[in-house]
Parts: structure tokens; C-alpha cells; sequence
């Protein structure tokens, strides 16, 4: 739902339903990465019932445009860290069985300690 | 980090300066950027500065560009385990990796009991009380296998697994406990029949159940040698007394965590900063061998400066 006004597409308030902070925050970080943007906010109207408010304010092209390319980007962004996820997974699935096998070969308990800071 | 030395005063203007890496933020507002500072009372700079035109008064371009975000993001797994995962993900941003924090623990979908038909109890333990026992108890199967079950559906074999408890404790015999392992799976679909109405009709068709599976469950191919069984066999459901019973069928569906906390497939999902430590001045021989033997987690190294010196 937009709550905007018919003559300045710019600005406008978008209220959606069955959201919480898990997708506006993400929405709103990328929508303030955006350059066309000059103000862009979240807020929860009440805590009971499941409604978000995203406020974008932009230098002059239209809100809802800018609007759907941050959430095309956050889908982007989404799925490059899905596939970085995957692949290092992978790798890391991968190295610890070549570990793995070394160790059985050297017969030798390895103890790599790793800093995990 | 941002390198280069960037003078901050100057009456003329500053991109005169041959050596102002242009298009890169001073290093004291770099550090403010993309550092949080732990002061003695509290962390600073705890925002992240993500608005596009924060530095437009110096002309720097704050907003990330998709290509860039690809180019510099990485994940690093530190510790992958069957119950827990540990990894590192450089180059993101605090609201994204909170987002996926709250998916983890609210949106993803798994399996958990959440109807259960109750023959007999004799026990102790209310009814109540012990079907939500049986709600918290972690089922060993792959949620994307099954659909959603609305109240407009019937339960059939794509959306529901049925389990069967049946205990009970002889007169004279000790007290047993009854563990998770009890349940056992029915890969037929519910045992329970239905009263009906017309009870003089069909009594040569099956008996109408509380389910509807078409086919055994067993046959999927998934299942044909893995048993559905709780995750874990030693989870303590209830006690039972000399002559007391319990007889019951539990139905497990699909679910998110947002409906009830049973179908979080996490015990908890948390994130953290990746801590940076930066020493302001160099230590050097005994001073750094006490600072190495001091830190628990092994963090420090010490580097040999060459002269026969020790430096951290």
C-alpha cells in the first residue's frame, strides 16, 4: 500500500503488511545506498500488529521506481552472498577432508590451532 | 583501511595536494566509517554511516555499488559441525547480517508435532502439558519434503507425519521414564479411527482415520531407509507410576518459528563484530612474550625483529 500524493511522485510512504524489522532494515539500508535518495526511514506503528512504514524521499525520480530497484538490489545482494555461502562451505568441506586424509596418512595427531578471533 | 596521508587544514584547496588519494575518505573518518570503537565506557561510532550522500560535502561517493559489494564481500567458515556452523562474513553490513540472524530463527521452515490425539493418559502429566513436551521435541527429517497444511487441507501424506506413543508401567514394576525414542513413526498414517455418524454403513470399507494417506509413506523415496525418528532418542517426555498409561498420536506438521517457537530449526543464531585489535605502540622482548601468555584465546604472535629482538 502507497500513502503518497498525485502530484509529487517523489515522496511517498509505503505500508506493508505481515513485515517486520527482518526485511525493513535490509530494505532500508539499501535504499539508503541508493543516490537518489534523501531520506529514507522505517517505522513500526505498533508492536502487536504485523505493519511496517517505509518512508522514501528522493530527488525527484519516482519513489516506488526507487523503491523496487533497492529491493531488486537487496535480492541481488542476497544471492551473491548465497552463492559466496555455498562455495566456502564447499571449500571448507573440501580442505578438511584433504586434512582429514593427511592426517590418517602421517599418522600423527595435527593439532591446528586456529585462532578463531 | 584507507591509505595515504591526507592533511586536514589548508587554506587552499585540498585537491591541489598531490598526495590526497582522491576519492577516499581521510583516515580518521575512514576509521570512523567502517570501525566501531570500544571505549572505556561504551562503544562509538556503533552506526553504521550507510546514507549515500554522507560525504558529498567532500565529494566521496558513500553508496555501494552492487560491484563493489560482490568484488570485496567474502565468507570465511571457521567451524562447521553437524549441531553448530561458525563462519565469517567480511564485507557486509550490520542490517543484512541481522536480517539473516532473524530468518534463521523465525522463517525457516521445519517440522514439529502440533496435534495430538490422546487415547489414554493415566499419568501424572497433564494433557496439556505433555503434548507441548511432544511440540518441543526436534524431528530428524528434511522439512522441504513436505507442503504446508492449511485448516482447508486434509492431513495426507505430503503434509503430515504421524507418530504413535504407547507406554505403559505394570503394576509392581519401578517407575519408568519415558523417552523421545518411544515414538514411533507410522508410515501408514494415523491408527485412530473416526466415529461417524452412520455407524451402519461401509463396514467393509477401511474404517475412516484421522488421516488421509493415499500411499505409505514409506514408499517416497526419501524414506525408504531412513526412519523418521526424533532427533534425539534421550529427551525425557514423561514419567510414569505403577498402572498408569499412556496411549496416544501425534501429528507433526509443517511450520515457521514466527508461529510458535518449536519450528525454529536453531537453538539460537547470533552475529558479532569481528574484532580488530591494534596495538599503539610496539612492545618488545619480555614484555611481549607476558602479553602473549596472557590473552586465552592465542590471539597475539610474536615476530622476530631480526636483531635478536622479540617484537609483537
Amino acid at each position: 500500500m502507497e500513502h503518497g500524493s498525485f502530484t509529487d511522485n517523489s515522496a511517498a510512504t509505503f505500508s506493508l503488511t505481515d513485515e517486520d524489522h527482518t526485511i525493513a532494515n535490509a530494505v532500508r539500508f539499501t535504499l539508503n545506498q541508493d543516490p537518489r535518495v534523501t531520506f529514507c526511514g522505517y517505522s513500526i506503528p505498533h508492536p502487536s500488529e504485523a505493519r511496517v512504514n517505509i518512508r522514501v524521499q528522493t530527488t525527484g525520480d519516482p519513489a516506488r521506481e526507487v523503491l523496487k530497484d533497492a529491493c531488486q538490489n537487496l535480492m541481488l545482494m542476497c544471492r551473491h552472498v548465497r552463492c559466496t555461502f555455498d562455495k566456502a562451505v564447499e571449500d571448507f568441506k573440501a580442505s578438511n577432508a584433504v586434512k582429514a586424509l593427511k592426517i590418517d596418512s602421517q599418522d600423527s595427531s595435527g593439532d591446528d590451532s586456529e585462532e578463531s578471533e | 583501511m584507507a591509505e595515504g596521508a591526507g592533511e586536514e587544514k589548508k587554506k587552499f584547496s585540498i585537491w591541489d595536494l598531490p598526495d590526497v588519494p582522491m576519492g577516499q575518505l581521510l583516515p580518521h573518518l575512514e576509521l570512523q566509517r567502517s570501525r566501531v570503537s570500544c571505549n572505556k565506557d561504551a562503544p562509538i561510532h556503533t552506526e553504521s554511516i550507510q546514507y549515500s550522500g554522507a560525504y558529498a560535502s567532500m565529494g566521496i561517493n558513500n553508496s555501494s555499488r552492487l560491484d563493489r559489494f560482490s568484488n570485496n564481500f567474502r565468507v570465511e567458515v571457521v567451524r562447521l559441525n553437524e549441531d553448530d556452523m561458525e563462519f565469517d562474513m567480511i564485507g557486509i553490513d550490520a542490517a543484512i547480517a541481522n536480517s539473516f540472524r532473524r530468518i534463521l530463527i523465525a522463517e525457516l521452515p521445519t517440522m514439529a508435532i502440533e496435534k495430538v490425539f490422546i487415547a489414554n493418559n493415566t499419568s501424572i502429566i497433564q494433557d496439556e502439558v505433555l503434548a507441548h513436551r511432544l511440540g518441543l521435541v526436534p524431528i530428524h527429517v528434511d522439512p522441504r519434503l513436505f507442503y504446508y497444511l492449511s485448516e482447508n487441507d486434509q492431513p495426507n501424506e505430503k503434509n503430515t507425519i504421524v507418530f504413535k506413543l504407547h507406554v505403559q508401567c505394570k503394576r509392581g514394576s519401578p517407575r519408568i521414564t519415558v523417552k523421545s525414542d518411544a515414538l514411533k513413526w507410522l508410515p501408514n498414517g494415523s491408527e485412530l479411527v473416526k466415529e461417524t455418524r452412520n455407524a451402519a454403513s461401509d463396514s467393509s470399507s477401511k474404517p475412516e482415520t484421522y488421516t488421509y494417506f493415499s500411499c505409505s509413506q514409506e514408499t517416497i523415496p526419501e524414506f525408504v531407509k531412513n526412519l523418521i525418528i526424533p532427533k534425539y532418542p534421550d529427551i525425557i517426555i514423561a514419567k510414569l507410576g505403577p498402572g498408569r498409561e499412556i496411549e496416544l498420536e501425534a501429528h507433526a506438521v509443517k511450520g515457521i518459528g514466527k508461529t510458535h517457537a518449536k519450528w525454529s530449526p536453531v537453538a539460537t543464531a547470533w552475529y558479532r563484530m569481528l574484532p580488530e585489535v591494534v596495538l599503539l605502540e610496539d612492545i618488545e622482548d619480555d614484555l611481549a612474550e607476558e602479553l602473549k601468555s596472557k590473552c586465552p584465546v592465542n590471539v597475539f604472535d610474536i615476530e622476530d625483529l631480526g636483531k635478536g629482538e622479540e617484537q609483537l
